[in-house]
């Protein structure tokens, strides 16, 4: 109930993608994915609706791209496989149906294919890291997760620390343990790292 | 740093509350900056004790992480083990038999009266009361022994597998719980004609430290904190878990927002937690207190699941991002002592440095949660 007018208000909001979760399974109702501009605009209308701050984390994601390029490289080989096969299939039953033209079809067809030209690899996109947002609500059940990509190389996302006080110190850990800069938060010094600390140990290229 | 702080002409002194200071009850540092008697600022300082448990969740395997949950809230550590195991099966899709999840609701309650007792007991210390320790820790050491029988450990527990218990209890145990009911039960007029009409207790408590259901919510306070400010938020009946539907309890609730409503929630909810416990030994089915067809290696599908127990200081969640192999990819811990603190600058401000130690014992922290 509650997380279908949620849907709605925060469908809304542009470039938000919302989507039901099946709770039994996974343990929250509701999952948006938005650019990292929207994210205060998103939080403001959680914020109307009455909900409370759960937590804010980081998830690493480092390598991910890599493994859906060869994923996608895996795929396309299989497919072109398949395609090839499926050709030399109707092929040959061409050849079969039509025993006149036998000679006709199979001189090609012996003929060993022009290999391909050893395509270039398209660089793959840079990995990202992946800013978690939960939220409840204390009257309604309803936990809505909001997801926010941002690249590696430049870890930069609006604070919601004004919204949510609350936010304030989720984003000082987030900020120690994966580096991810909060552009108007107070005051991101390390929070449970030593204050000298300048290094990011949930970080998966993190060598301690 | 607020306007007045930072104005040279206006005289304040930073006094530090911490890290070794006895009404923190752990090593947790308080920055306040003062005027006279009175509070400006107070920040608290984390991070003594950081031991880095969600990146020891990331290279261990699942089972192998199975101790670790319960070295967070070690007053309450069979809610957080609870919340581990509750995760992990939801995301394996593990199922556990009736018997153990009426015996993990039994010890986890059990286990909160223990972590309430010993609250009372500490906090009116704090206060400047040493008798009521004295009751407290009696009282709870006989729960800690029964604990002990079917753990093996006081209070670092890790008792619940995943898909049941490490073992079954026996006769003794439930004759000793239900003869703890009844003996903690017979204690509570005492507890409350000694603590709760203490007019002393009253005066340092009523009215301090108000914490309004607004500030909660920014806050994401939970348990009795948010239940003292009038917000009947309570895990177990808001989403239930395990067999918590089946039991009949109620949820305390003031509205007050002040210290003594905090004291007020606790002090309830021992007796709210002795009914539970009373419910599931009537109810207690037999058979086996572990699931049949648990895979030694445990490999959730791809993806993230959330689960949320209510520990004794709130919403305890764990987030794990499984990417299919036998270790977490990420394992998010939520404390609840994390964000309870957390409003604690807010909160304090203004307050006689005295009735800071009444707002902080009333929000009954434990370090090791809030540092992980």
């Amino acid at each position: 109930m509650k997380a279908a007018d949620v849907q709605k208000s925060l469908a809304a909001v542009a470039g938000v993608q919302v989507g039901a979760v099946d709770y039994a399974a996974r343990g929250f109702h509701v999952d948006v994915t938005l650019p990292s501009q929207e994210i205060t605009a998103v939080v403001q209308v959680l914020d109307q609706e009455g909900f409370f701050i759960e937590s804010i984390t980081g998830v690493d994601w480092l390598g991910e791209q890599e493994a859906l390029a060869k994923e996608a490289a895996k795929q396309a080989a299989a497919a072109k496989k398949a395609a090839e096969k499926a050709a030399a299939e109707a092929a040959e039953q061409a050849a079969g149906e039509a025993p006149g033209d036998a000679g006709a079809v199979a001189a090609p067809a012996a003929e060993p294919p022009p290999a391909p030209a050893p395509e270039e690899s398209p660089e793959p996109e840079e990995d990202s890291f992946e800013v978690v947002y939960d939220f409840n609500h204390f009257r309604e059940l309803c936990r809505v997760t909001i997801r926010v990509r941002v690249p590696r190389s430049l870890p930069e996302l609006p604070s919601i620390s004004d919204i949510y006080p609350g936010a304030n110190w989720h984003e000082r850990e987030a900020h120690d343990f994966f580096g991810l800069v909060f552009t108007g938060h107070p005051d991101l010094s390390p929070l449970l790292l030593p204050e000298d600390a300048d290094f990011h140990p949930l970080r998966k290229d993190y060598k301690p | 740093m607020s306007v007045l702080a930072a104005d040279p002409t206006y005289e304040t002194f930073v006094l530090n509350m911490g890290p070794q200071h006895p009404a923190t009850h752990g090593a947790l540092r308080v920055k306040l900056v003062m005027d006279g008697e009175y509070i400006v600022e107070a920040e608290p300082v984390l991070g003594y004790i950081h031991r880095m448990h969600e990146k020891m969740g990331e290279n261990r395997t699942y089972h192998q992480y199975l101790p670790n949950p319960s070295r967070l809230d070690y007053l309450s550590a069979m809610a957080c083990t609870h919340g581990h195991v509750a995760t992990v099966e939801r995301a394996a899709g593990i199922a556990v038999p009736e018997r153990a999840e009426y015996l993990r609701v039994i010890t986890v309650e059990l286990n909160r009266v223990s972590s309430h007792l010993l609250w009372l007991g500490a906090f009116v210390l704090d206060l400047g009361g040493f008798t009521p320790l004295l009751y407290a820790m009696d009282d709870r050491e006989q729960i800690l022994d029964l604990l002990e029988r079917v753990t093996g450990s006081r209070l670092t527990y890790c008792y619940f597998r995943f898909g049941g218990l490490y073992n079954d209890v026996d006769d003794d145990f439930v004759d000793g719980a239900r003869a703890l009911v009844k003996r903690i039960r017979d204690k509570m007029p005492m507890y409350h004609n000694l603590i709760t009409k203490n007019v002393i207790l009253r005066q340092r408590l009523e009215g301090i430290g108000p914490i309004s259901a607004e500030m909660c919510r920014k806050y994401g306070a939970t348990g009795p904190v948010a239940r003292g400010s009038g917000i009947p938020y309570d895990v177990r009946k808001h989403e239930p878990y395990s067999v918590y539907p089946e039991f009949d309890f109620d949820v305390p609730v003031y509205e007050q927002g002040d210290s003594m409503a905090r004291y007020l929630v606790r002090m309830d909810e021992i007796e709210q937690s002795l009914r539970i416990v009373e419910q599931g030994l009537d109810k207690l089915p037999e058979g086996p207190v572990m699931a049949e067809k648990v895979p030694k290696i445990i490999k959730p599908p791809k993806g993230d699941y959330y689960c949320a127990v209510e520990a004794a200081r709130g919403s305890f969640g764990i987030r794990l991002v499984s990417d299919g192999t036998n270790t977490p990819y990420r394992l998010k811990l939520r404390s609840p002592c994390f964000s309870n603190v957390s409003l604690f600058g807010e909160a304090a401000r203004g307050l006689l440095l005295a009735d800071a130690v009444a707002l902080f014992g009333s929000l009954d922290l434990v370090i090791p949660d809030i540092d992980r």
